[in-house]
C-alpha cells in the first residue's frame, strides 16, 4: 500500500484531491460556532450544478475538477519543460523585439493614456469610486512597500503604521482631530500631502534605525507589533486622536494658489487624478533609486551584507532610507483616503492591512514595479468586482482565506512573482541551485544573456 | 514631576496591597506562555527560523478543547471526579488538534521550502500565508464572534496566600504546566528522540551524516511544538473562551517570553514566560489595560536590542 | 623610522572560553607585499577579520596609516568604516553579489566610498550623472586591469573560480585602498591561473600603489610573492622574516609537520 501511494502518479492525485477539497472548503458554505460542522458538510454535500448539465453534489463536481487538474499536471509533467523550450523559442524574437527602448517607452506611454482616459471608458459610480479607493491607494501602497521587501529586503509587517499616520496627518492638519493644528491654523488637505510624507519619513527614520540592525525575522516581528501599536495608539488616546470614534470631519482638498483654484468635491474621478499624478510620480522616483547607486546598494546589502561592508556600504543607513522612502507612498495614500472619504476609523488600519499589501508585492514579483502594480490592479480588481454582487456565495472575510493561500502557492510555485524581477528571480535560482551544485549551469543559462 | 511622584505613590500603595493576587494570575498567564514559547523554541533550534504560523496551532488547540467541553459539559455541572477526566480530555484534544496542525504545516508551507533550500524570506512569508489562510478558515467554519468555554469545574479560591485567592482555574494552569514541562525536558534530554533533535539543532549537516533523519526530526520537532502549544490554546480557551483570531496576542507574546529566556532554550522559554507573565500583570497596576500588550511589546524591542541572545543564551543543542 | 601602514600590538581575540589570537604583534610597511602563513586553525582569517572590523579583538591595538599620514585605531570600528579608510579585501570563499553581473559588482565598489546622495539619485540631476560616469569610467579601467573586460556583463556566479578572484581584487581595488588584504586568492585555481594572479598582485601593487596584505597555503605562491612573511600558529606568531629565512627556521618546519606532511614538503 506504501509503496503503491509512493508512485508519482498516485501521489499527485491525492495531493490533488486533498488540495481541491480545501477550495471546496474555501469557497464552500460558512459555520458557525453553534453549528461548528455546518461548514464542511454544506461544502461537500450541497447541491450544485454539474456545469448546468445535471444536479448533483459538490464533491461529484469537486471530485471531477480534481482528477481533472491530476490529467493536467500529468501531462504537464511529461511535457512541461519541452513546451517551455518550445515557447522560449518562439519568444526570443518578441521579448527581443519588447526589451528595445522605443517600445518600452511606447508601451508606457500607451499605458498611461489608458489610465488616463480609463474614468471616461469606465462609467459605472462603483468602479469609478473603487478606483480609487481600492485601486490608486493599493498601488501606492504597494509600491512603497515594494521599496522595503523588493529592493531592500526587509519584511515590514507594520506597514500599515505609515497608511495610519498619513491618514491622521490629514485629520490633524484640518483640524479635525482633538489635537490642535500646527500653529492653530487648520490648512487643507492638500497641504497634508507634504506634511503627511515628511511626518511618515521621520516615522520610519526614527522606528528603523534602532530595529533594522536586527535579523530578518526578528524584524518582521518587531515591525509587526508596531503597527498593532500605533493601531491601539490611535484606538486609546482619546485627547488626541479621539479614540476609537474616529475622526469624521476631514474636508475635501482644494488649491488655491494666484489664479489656480480647484476643489476636490465628492465625486471620485477627480481623485482619481491625483492619485494617478502621484502615482506616476512614486513609480518614476522609485525607478530611477532602484537603478541609481543607491538601487544597487540596496541589492548588494541584501545578497551579501558582508560583501557590502567591506567595500564601505554602511547597511543600517541604507535600510533606514528604505524605510523611510518606502513610507512616503503609504503617508501620501493615507492623506488621500482621509481627505476623500472625510472619515477614518482606527479599526480600519489592522495587521490585515499589513498583509494585504504584502500580497500584493508578493504576488506582483517583490522588487519589480511593473509587477508590483500589476499585482495591486490584479488583485484589487477581482475583489472589487467579488464583492460587487453575488458570486458563489463568496463573502467579504474570505478574501482574507484565498490570500493567505496565496502567498503559501507563490512562495511553492512562483516566489519570484508574476513579472520578476531580473536580481530577484537569480537570487532565488541561486540560493536553490547552491544546494545542488550539479544544477548550477543549467539555471544559470537560461538568464545569462 | 512632584505630580508624577504622587501618581506613582499612589499606584505603588495599590500594588502593594494587590501584588499577592496579581502575582498569581501573572504566573499562571506565565506559565501558558512559557508553554506556547517552546514551540517557538524547538522550531527555532531545528530550523533557525521563527514560526510565524505558531499562533494558530494555539488556536486550533483552543478550538477543540472548546468543542470537546461543549459536547461533553454544556450546561452540567459534573463531579469532581468527572471534572478532572474531563480537563484531561480536553488538553490531550488541544495538544491533539495543534499537533496534527503543526504537522500539516510543516508538510506545506516549510518542508516543500526547504525541499528546494529557498532563502529564508520565503519561509516567512509562505508561514505568515498559513497563519492568515488557517485563522480566516477558521473565522469562516467557527463564526466570528466569540464566545465562552463552558467549564468542567467551578471557578472557586482553592486557598489563599498572603491573603490572595488562588483560583481553581490557576491550579489547573499550574499543574498542567509543570507536568508537561517537565515531561518535554526529560524527553529532550534524555530520550533517543531528543538526542536527535539536539543533534539536529547543534549542526543538521553532520547529525544527517551520523544517520539522524533530519526531514522525520523536524517534524517531530514541530508535533511537539505544537502538542504544547494546542494544550495551552485549551487551557486558555477556558479561561478566556475562543475566537478566530485568539492566537495573535498570545502568540507574539510568547515569542517575546522565548526571546527574553534565549531563543532556541527550552528552560529559557519556560522562564521567559513566567518573567513575562508576572511584569505584565504587575503593570495593570500602573498602565491601564489597553496598553499592556505595547508594554510586552517594548520588552521585546528592548531585548532584541540590548540582549538578543536572552536571559540564558540561544542554545538548544549544548544543554536542555 | 619606516612608513608603517599596519601596525598591530598584543592584539588578543577570544570567542567565549576559546582563544583565537593569541598576543599577536606585526606591522606592514607601506608598499609592502606581506603575507601570513600557517596551518588550518592558526587564526589567520580571524586575524583579517580583526584588522578590517568584523571582528573585535579583546586586547591590543591595530593602527591603520593613512597616505596622508593620519593614524586611526580599527578596533571598536564598523567594518564599513574600516573600508571607508582604505582597508580592502577579498574573502576565502570568494563572497559577491552574485546575481549582478561582473560590471555592476565593480561599479558597487566604485561609488560606495562617496556620499550617499539620496535626493540626487530619486531626481537624477547632474550631479548624480556625472558621478555614474565617473564610476562607470573607472569600472571599465578596472575590469581591464584585471582582465575581466570580456565578461563584465557576465552573471558573477557564472564566473570561474579564477575569474572570482580577480572580481574580488577588482571590486576592492574600486574602493580605492591602500592596502588589500587577500585571503587564500590561490584557493580552488589552477596552475596557469596561479601564475597570472601572482602576476595581477605584483601588478596591482606596482602599478597603483596599493600595499598587499596576503593569506596563502599554496607555498609556491607564497614563496614567489611575498617580501616578507609571518608564521602563524595556535594563534600566536611563531615566526617572522623574509621567504629564505622561513624555509630556514626549524620552528616553522616543526609546526607543518606537526600538522600536514603535504604542506611541509612544500615548503
Amino acid at each position: 500500500m506504501t509503496e503503491l501511494l509512493a508512485k508519482p502518479p498516485l501521489r499527485r492525485l491525492l495531493i490533488t484531491i486533498a488540495v481541491v477539497a480545501v477550495i471546496e472548503l474555501m469557497t464552500g458554505p460558512p459555520g458557525s460556532n453553534t453549528a461548528p460542522t455546518a461548514g464542511f458538510k454544506g461544502s461537500f454535500a450541497e447541491h450544485a450544478s454539474f456545469f448546468g448539465l445535471f444536479r448533483t453534489q459538490r464533491w461529484v463536481l469537486f471530485l471531477f475538477l480534481a482528477l481533472v487538474g491530476w490529467g493536467i499536471v500529468m501531462v504537464w509533467m511529461t511535457n512541461g519543460p519541452r513546451v517551455r523550450v518550445t515557447l522560449n523559442k518562439w519568444l526570443v524574437v518578441p521579448r527581443k523585439f519588447t526589451s528595445t527602448r522605443p517600445v518600452r517607452w511606447g508601451v508606457l506611454g500607451a499605458l498611461l493614456v489608458v489610465a488616463v482616459l480609463l474614468p471616461h471608458i469606465i462609467n459605472s459610480p462603483f468602479w469609478q469610486a473603487a478606483m480609487v479607493e481600492q485601486i490608486a491607494v493599493y498601488v501606492l501602497l504597494a509600491i512603497g512597500l515594494n521599496v522595503v521587501v523588493g529592493f531592500a529586503g526587509l519584511l515590514d509587517l507594520g506597514y500599515v503604521a505609515f497608511y495610519l499616520i498619513g491618514a491622521y496627518t490629514a485629520a490633524w492638519v484640518t483640524g479635525a482631530l482633538p489635537l490642535p493644528p500646527l500653529f492653530n491654523h487648520a490648512l487643507n488637505p492638500f497641504w497634508a500631502i507634504p506634511i503627511a510624507i515628511a511626518l511618515v519619513m521621520i516615522t520610519g527614520i526614527l522606528l528603523g534605525a534602532p530595529t533594522l540592525r536586527l535579523r530578518g525575522d526578528y524584524l518582521a516581528i518587531v515591525t509587526l507589533g508596531f503597527g498593532e501599536i500605533v493601531t491601539i495608539f490611535a484606538n486609546n488616546l482619546y485627547g488626541i486622536t479621539d479614540g476609537s470614534l474616529g475622526s469624521k470631519l476631514i474636508p475635501h482638498p482644494s488649491i488655491h494658489l494666484g489664479p489656480l483654484k480647484y476643489v476636490w468635491g465628492l465625486k471620485p474621478v477627480p481623485y482619481y487624478y491625483l492619485a494617478l499624478g502621484f502615482v506616476v510620480l512614486f513609480l518614476i522616483v522609485f525607478s530611477l533609486l532602484e537603478h541609481s547607486r543607491v538601487g544597487r546598494a540596496w541589492t548588494a546589502i541584501r545578497e551579501d551584507e558582508v560583501a557590502a561592508e567591506s567595500v564601505g556600504i554602511n547597511p543600517l543607513k541604507y535600510k533606514v532610507m528604505a524605510f523611510a522612502i518606502g513610507a512616503a507612498s503609504a503617508g501620501f495614500a493615507g492623506v488621500l483616503t482621509a481627505s476623500q472619504s472625510n472619515f477614518i476609523f482606527p479599526s480600519s488600519f489592522t495587521l490585515t492591512f499589513s498583509i494585504n499589501i504584502l500580497v500584493l508585492v508578493i504576488l506582483g514579483g517583490m522588487g519589480s514595479i511593473a509587477g508590483v502594480v500589476l499585482g495591486a490592479i490584479l488583485i484589487q480588481t477581482v475583489t472589487e468586482w467579488l464583492n460587487n454582487g453575488q458570486h458563489w456565495g463568496y463573502q467579504p472575510s474570505d478574501l482574507y482565506i484565498y490570500l493567505g493561500a496565496l502567498l503559501i502557492v507563490m512562495m511553492i510555485f512562483r516566489p519570484a512573482g508574476l513579472i520578476p524581477s531580473k536580481r530577484r528571480k537569480r537570487e532565488i535560482l541561486l540560493s536553490e541551485a547552491d544546494h545542488e551544485n550539479s544544477h548550477m549551469d543549467e539555471v544559470l543559462l537560461g538568464d545569462d544573456t | 514631576m512632584g505630580a508624577f511622584g504622587h501618581y506613582l505613590l499612589a499606584h505603588l500603595d495599590t500594588l502593594k496591597h494587590e501584588f499577592w493576587a496579581l502575582f498569581v494570575g501573572g504566573v499562571a498567564n506565565g506559565l501558558l506562555y512559557g508553554m506556547i514559547a517552546v514551540g517557538y523554541t524547538l522550531v527555532y533550534g531545528v530550523l533557525r527560523l521563527i514560526n510565524f504560523a505558531h499562533s494558530e496551532i494555539f488556536m486550533a488547540g483552543g478550538f477543540a478543547g472548546y468543542f470537546v467541553m461543549k459536547a461533553l459539559v454544556g450546561a452540567s455541572a459534573p463531579s469532581a471526579f468527572a471534572s478532572v477526566g474531563l480537563i484531561v480530555l480536553g488538553i490531550v484534544a488541544g495538544g491533539v488538534a495543534g499537533a496534527v496542525m503543526a504537522a500539516l504545516l510543516e508538510r506545506v508551507a516549510y518542508r516543500t521550502l526547504r525541499r528546494r533550500n529557498a532563502p529564508r524570506l520565503a519561509y516567512l512569508i509562505s508561514a505568515i500565508g498559513a497563519s492568515y489562510f488557517l485563522f480566516n478558515l477558521a473565522g469562516k467554519e467557527f463564526g466570528h464572534i466569540a464566545v465562552s468555554t463552558p467549564q468542567p469545574y467551578i471557578n472557586h479560591a482553592v486557598f489563599h496566600i498572603f491573603g490572595a485567592p488562588v483560583l481553581m482555574y490557576y491550579i489547573i494552569i499550574l499543574i498542567a504546566g509543570v507536568i508537561m514541562f517537565i515531561a518535554l525536558d526529560r524527553l529532550v534530554a534524555k530520550t533517543r528522540l531528543g538526542r536527535g533533535i539536539r543533534a539536529v539543532a547543534q549542526d543538521a549537516e553532520t547529525a544527517s551524516l551520523m544517520g539522524v533523519n533530519i526531514d522525520r526530526t523536524i517534524a517531530i520537532t514541530f508535533i511537539v511544538g505544537g502538542a504544547l502549544g494546542g494544550a495551552a490554546g485549551f487551557l486558555f480557551a477556558m479561561g478566556t473562551g475562543v475566537v478566530y483570531t485568539m492566537g495573535f496576542v498570545p502568540a507574539l507574546k510568547a515569542f517575546t517570553a522565548a526571546v527574553l529566556g534565549g531563543i532556541g532554550n527550552l528552560r529559557g522559554a519556560m522562564i521567559g514566560g513566567l518573567i513575562l507573565g508576572v511584569f505584565e500583570g504587575l503593570c495593570v497596576v500602573f498602565v491601564q489595560a489597553a496598553y499592556i500588550d505595547v508594554v510586552a511589546f517594548g520588552i521585546l524591542v528592548l531585548v532584541l536590542l540590548v540582549r538578543p541572545t536572552g536571559i540564558l543564551g540561544e542554545r538548544l543543542g549544548r544543554s536542555a | 623610522m619606516s612608513d608603517i601602514i599596519f601596525d598591530v600590538r598584543n592584539v588578543t581575540l577570544r570567542f567565549g572560553g576559546v582563544i583565537s589570537l593569541n598576543d599577536v604583534s606585526l606591522h606592514q610597511d607601506r608598499g609592502e607585499i606581506l603575507a601570513v602563513i600557517g596551518p588550518n586553525g592558526a587564526g589567520k582569517t580571524s586575524l583579517f577579520n580583526s584588522l578590517t572590523g568584523v571582528y573585535q579583538p579583546q586586547e591590543g591595538t591595530i593602527n591603520f596609516t593613512g597616505r596622508n599620514g593620519k593614524s586611526i585605531s580599527i578596533i571598536g570600528r564598523k567594518a564599513y568604516r574600516v573600508a571607508n579608510f582604505g582597508v580592502a579585501r577579498t574573502f576565502q570563499a570568494s563572497r559577491m553579489f552574485s546575481a549582478l553581473s561582473t560590471f555592476e559588482n565593480v561599479k558597487i565598489g566604485a561609488e560606495s566610498h562617496r556620499g550617499i546622495g539620496v535626493v540626487g539619485a530619486m531626481l537624477h540631476g547632474p550631479g548624480t550623472r556625472r558621478d555614474e560616469k565617473r564610476s562607470d569610467e573607472r569600472t571599465e579601467e578596472l575590469l581591464k586591469f584585471v582582465g575581466l573586460s570580456a565578461k563584465a556583463n557576465t552573471i558573477a556566479a557564472s564566473l570561474s573560480y579564477g575569474d572570482r578572484r580577480r572580481l574580488e581584487i577588482a571590486r576592492g581595488l574600486a574602493t580605492d585602498p591602500q592596502v588589500l588584504l587577500l585571503d587564500e586568492p590561490a584557493a580552488g585555481t589552477n596552475p596557469s591561473e596561479k601564475v597570472e594572479l601572482a602576476n595581477l598582485i605584483r601588478r596591482v601593487r606596482d602599478n597603483m600603489g596599493v600595499s598587499i596584505l596576503l593569506i596563502e597555503h599554496d607555498m609556491k605562491l607564497v614563496m614567489s610573492l611575498a617580501e616578507r612573511l609571518y608564521v602563524l600558529n595556535f594563534g600566536g606568531v611563531i615566526a617572522e622574516g623574509t621567504p629564505e629565512e622561513v624555509r630556514a627556521n626549524p620552528v616553522v618546519i616543526e609546526a607543518y609537520l606537526g600538522s600536514t606532511t603535504e604542506e611541509a614538503e612544500s615548503i
